[in-house]
């Protein structure tokens, strides 16, 4: 009795908590409504399913709990019934699976007015590129990958020239334009999921991956990483920002082309080449520079700062311990972060770069005028 | 049958002294034991690191544990559980124990193969702890192992973590061929007179079927092992392709990451049969014995077993739908998952059926069995949405995912174990486990696991990402589903804690467990009729059992007893075959 009134309890605790439940998916905001469709069709099947096999065997011990003299049932087999319970068995699967396979027939295929955007993900952080006006992205290829062509653009194909690179965790798309977007990864396995698209994809180095979606809802939403891709899988932040005509445009043009880029050749300042160095090494996958949450302790005002160590020493941060902390990361760890970083090889002219730029990130005046370049220290 | 004959005029050499009777055994049931404990050793390490996790992602920052070590502790509890708690339990725990005793053999037929599975297996579980000590700590590349980041930097363990590992693995999967081959052809060579393959008790057909399942996906994830080894020291590039890692040009180019990821689901599905079909198998003789009545539907229960184990084959990219592959290879892959199914429900209908019209007895073997049934009905209709490719798509890679495999192949097979452990151990040691602590730790493991993880398919509705050591700043998600993952946490705890009591019952039971005698459950089966409980070198003293009937023979009409053993002659009792064989 008290086992078949558990049972009874489980199907109606169950089926008040999934109608009770505050979470829920996250409010829609692209074409994949019919996505979520398929997910109530197999909730409504599955559902029955459950609350029938549960009940009946609520039942069954009920009714047929043993007492002294009483005998089963002999009769080892029901054909008829078996055949009977496959067959409802396979309708229900059937009016599962149909609907799944239409909707899915629509995710792989990509509208032909569809418009391409690229993700690049890499070890913790994204970039975007977009083709230009020829809407042909140029070849690329991770091996042509240096400091001052961080998405390996090909720079004789002509394709790739007006490519637009957005070296940001930060994406632009319009509100109801299918947009198909292709992905690459530098590294290991990424996944761009944006939870209120609902369509994921995975990255895969050496190969370019892609979905599709139209985004129906203005405003900005994260892009979460969601195939695990190492210590910092858990804050591989990106973002992107559903405009409208006018504000796409705007953002458009004020975004440099690979052109721009090659042609802007020598970086000016000192400052400027740390910057650059700082994104194409990666650094600021995991040291924020907006006083955002970060793997490692992040950048904004952290030049002249007193940072406690892992063993409970003070350090000051200045730049013979910021260049001690790329060369040889291990030696001095700030307490509350891994100690996951690995060693970098750069030359004194980068490092001394580097400095200056973290050091510009400082917002104390006393800080930012007392940079000196590490070989006169 | 020729292999009989030969037993029995072959004199039975006894082995003398302690360490050749308990360490150096050939004897499958001394090995049985030692898989068993070994197992569920490094299942407690395994349960240990779940914990921790929960610990992490219920109440973030209230213990010490770094990013780092939030991963190494995620992959060794999920590579753990899967490989060398769950497969070695079913595999080498239950199949070395019941297989002879069940099909009326004296003993494996390769006892002393049997034996070096066992100490593989134990070298296999060493080489994998050895891990936790070597400079970088254990792997924590996620049990998938995904390359190329298992091998390299910004995963933790990449340097010595994972090569022992995947030298780990290797010589379980040595460990478990050995094994297997000797499963296998004793089924096939050794089974007593009379005892035809429709008349083995499910328990063999499960643990049958799922051996050779294991001996065609154990290659896959044997050789992907051992490119990822070579990728790793000597650089071969089998699994990476040109690449760059923290602004540096790697030394690889040319290989596939995805090809990894076939070979690693080629195995990982099968996988899932090779622990669910012998839970299915010993589920379903508990369900007859302890509601008395025949199991429902003998030949569809052993063509389900069968065709599961075939369909297994062909659904295993149902794992990559999101991974990049042709996504048109996503429309077969979700009918054949989907076809998958039906069997698989057609066993669950059975099972319920032979409840129907039984004589249900509530003893803790038949409480793990109808648990087992309502979480494994929760886990396989889940399946249903991640199998369904375009309903994956949102799902993947969430809390959805994650809740519905530990309600199938974590929580439900280990139900199974518990409740044949209880059901077992008596013919294991003459003593009965105790009642009252065994219901006390089966109220709060069921209760407790099915609030755990039911609640957590909400959390992937939400949309959380699982393999997330934190959630901070993150907008979607809203505060409340922190206080679920802390819920979820609290009766995590007490889950965890409570399995003490079953290790207390395990080892009070041993001594002061009331005496079983041989048959205490009144089976029919041909392990509760050996002449000794519990049973001596060679089983079965002078000569084997003879087999007239199934093992189902309960509440036969006109006979005497309830149930009527394997080994009564057709004179005593009439045997029906007509309803279920032939």
């Amino acid at each position: 009795m008290t086992f078949a009134v558990i049972l009874v309890a489980i199907v109606v605790v169950s089926v008040l908590f999934h109608f009770l439940s505050p979470w829920q998916a996250t409010p829609l905001a692209s074409n994949w409504g019919s996505i979520d469709t398929t997910i109530t069709i197999t909730l409504v099947i599955t559902g029955i399913f459950f609350v029938a096999i549960v009940l009946f065997m609520a039942y069954c011990v009920y009714k047929y709990k043993a007492l002294p003299g009483r005998r089963s049932e002999y009769r080892p087999e029901n054909k008829k019934l078996e055949w009977w319970l496959i067959g409802i068995t396979t309708v229900a699967i059937c009016a599962l699976l149909a609907p799944g396979l239409i909707v899915y027939n629509d995710f792989v295929h990509v509208p032909p007015n569809a418009v391409e955007f690229e993700a690049v993900g890499e070890q913790w952080r994204w970039s975007y590129r977009l083709p230009g006006k020829d809407k042909t992205f140029g070849r690329t290829s991770v091996t042509r990958i240096d400091e001052n062509n961080a998405f390996g653009i090909d720079p004789s194909d002509a394709a790739g020239q007006d490519d637009v690179l957005i070296a940001g965790n930060q994406m632009h798309v319009l509100i109801n334009q299918p947009t198909k977007a292709l992905l690459r990864s530098k590294d290991v396995l990424h996944d761009f999921y944006v939870p209120q698209f609902r369509a994921k994809m995975d990255l895969i180095p050496g190969q370019v991956t892609y979905f599709w979606f139209t985004p129906t809802v203005l405003g900005t939403f994260d892009i979460l990483c969601a195939e695990y891709c190492g210590i910092g899988h858990y804050n591989m932040r990106g973002q992107v920002v559903v405009d409208d005509a006018s504000s796409y445009q705007k953002w458009l043009s004020s975004q440099v082309t690979f052109a721009d880029v090659l042609s802007g050749g020598t970086v000016e300042g000192l400052v400027d080449q740390g910057q650059r160095l700082a994104s194409s090494r990666g650094c600021i996958a995991c040291h924020s520079i907006d006083g955002g949450p970060s793997l490692g302790p992040g950048w904004l005002d952290l030049y002249g700062r007193q940072e406690t160590l892992s063993d409970g020493s003070q350090v000051k941060v200045d730049g013979p311990y910021l260049i001690e902390s790329v060369v040889d990361p291990a030696a001095k760890i700030v307490a509350g972060y891994p100690p996951v970083m690995v060693a970098y090889e750069m030359s004194d002219e980068q490092l001394d770069s580097l400095v200056a730029y973290i050091a510009s990130l400082s917002s104390d005046p006393e800080n930012s005028t007392s940079i000196q370049p590490s070989t006169e220290e | 049958m020729a292999y009989a004959d030969d037993v029995e005029n072959e004199e039975l050499h006894e082995p003398t002294g302690f360490i050749w009777k308990y360490v150096w055994s050939q004897d499958h049931k001394v090995i049985a034991i030692q898989y068993s404990t070994t197992a569920i050793l490094v299942g407690l390490v395994a349960l240990v690191l779940s914990g921790m996790m929960r610990m992490q992602i219920g109440f973030p920052g209230s213990i010490d544990m770094d990013s780092t070590a939030y991963y190494q502790a995620m992959t060794m509890h999920g590579m753990i559980m899967v490989i060398y708690l769950l497969t070695a339990i079913f595999l080498g725990g239950f199949g070395n124990y019941l297989i002879p005793l069940m099909v009326g053999a004296r003993d494996m037929v390769f006892p002393f193969v049997n034996m070096l599975s066992f100490w593989f297996y134990l070298v296999s579980v060493l080489v994998l702890l050895a891990s936790f000590f070597v400079p970088g700590g254990p792997t924590g590349a996620g049990w998938t192992l995904y390359p190329p980041q298992a091998i390299t930097a910004g995963t933790p363990g990449s340097e010595w973590g994972i090569i022992l590992m995947l030298v780990s693995l290797i010589i379980f999967i040595i460990a478990a061929t050995m094994g297997g081959l000797n499963y296998v052809t004793t089924v096939l060579q050794a089974r007593t007179h009379g005892m035809t393959m429709f008349r083995m008790p499910l328990t063999v057909w499960g643990i049958f079927v799922a051996t050779i399942l294991a001996l065609l996906a154990f290659p896959a994830l044997f050789v992907s092992g051992v490119m990822m080894l070579l990728d790793q020291t000597i650089g071969t590039s089998f699994f990476m392709p040109d690449m760059m890692q923290f602004g540096s040009q790697l030394d690889y180019s040319g290989g596939s990451p995805i090809l990894f990821q076939h070979l690693f689901w080629f195995f990982g599905h099968p996988e899932v049969y090779i622990v669910a079909l012998p839970a299915f198998g010993l589920v379903s003789d508990l369900i007859s014995i302890h509601a008395r009545r025949s199991i429902f539907g003998y030949r569809m229960m052993v063509w389900a077993i069968v065709s599961i184990g075939v369909l297994s084959f062909v659904v295993w990219a149902h794992h990559m739908y999101v991974s990049g592959m042709n996504p048109y290879f996503g429309f077969f892959f979700a009918t054949t998952t989907l076809v998958i199914a039906v069997p698989t429900a057609l066993k669950v209908y059975n099972w319920l059926l032979t409840l129907w019209r039984g004589n249900i007895h509530l003893t803790v073997p038949m409480l793990y069995s109808l648990a087992f049934i309502v979480t494994f009905l929760v886990g396989g209709l889940t399946g249903l949405f991640l199998g369904n490719v375009v309903v994956d798509i949102p799902l993947s890679d969430t809390y959805f995912v994650v809740a519905h495999f530990h309600m199938v192949m974590g929580v439900a097979p280990i139900l199974v174990v518990f409740g044949s452990i209880y059901h077992w151990y008596p013919k294991m040691t003459g003593r009965m486990l105790h009642d009252g602590i065994g219901k006390l730790h089966f109220w709060i493991t069921f209760l407790g696991t099915y609030l755990i993880y039911f609640p957590m398919h909400y959390l992937g509705f939400l949309g959380m990402p699982r393999r997330y050591y934190a959630y901070e700043d993150y907008p979607f998600i809203p505060e409340s589903a922190q206080s679920l993952n802390a819920f979820i946490t609290v009766v995590a705890i007490v889950v965890g804690i409570s399995q003490l009591l079953f290790l207390f019952n395990l080892a009070y039971s041993y001594f002061k467990g009331a005496p079983s005698g041989g048959n205490p459950w009144r089976a029919t089966s041909l392990e509760w009729l050996t002449p000794e409980t519990p049973p001596k070198h060679g089983n079965w003293g002078t000569s084997l059992p003879v087999v007239h009937r199934w093992a189902y023979d309960y509440g036969v009409p006109g006979a005497e007893s309830d149930y009527v053993p394997q080994t009564t002659s057709p004179e005593e009792v009439p045997v029906h075959e007509s309803d279920h064989d032939e």
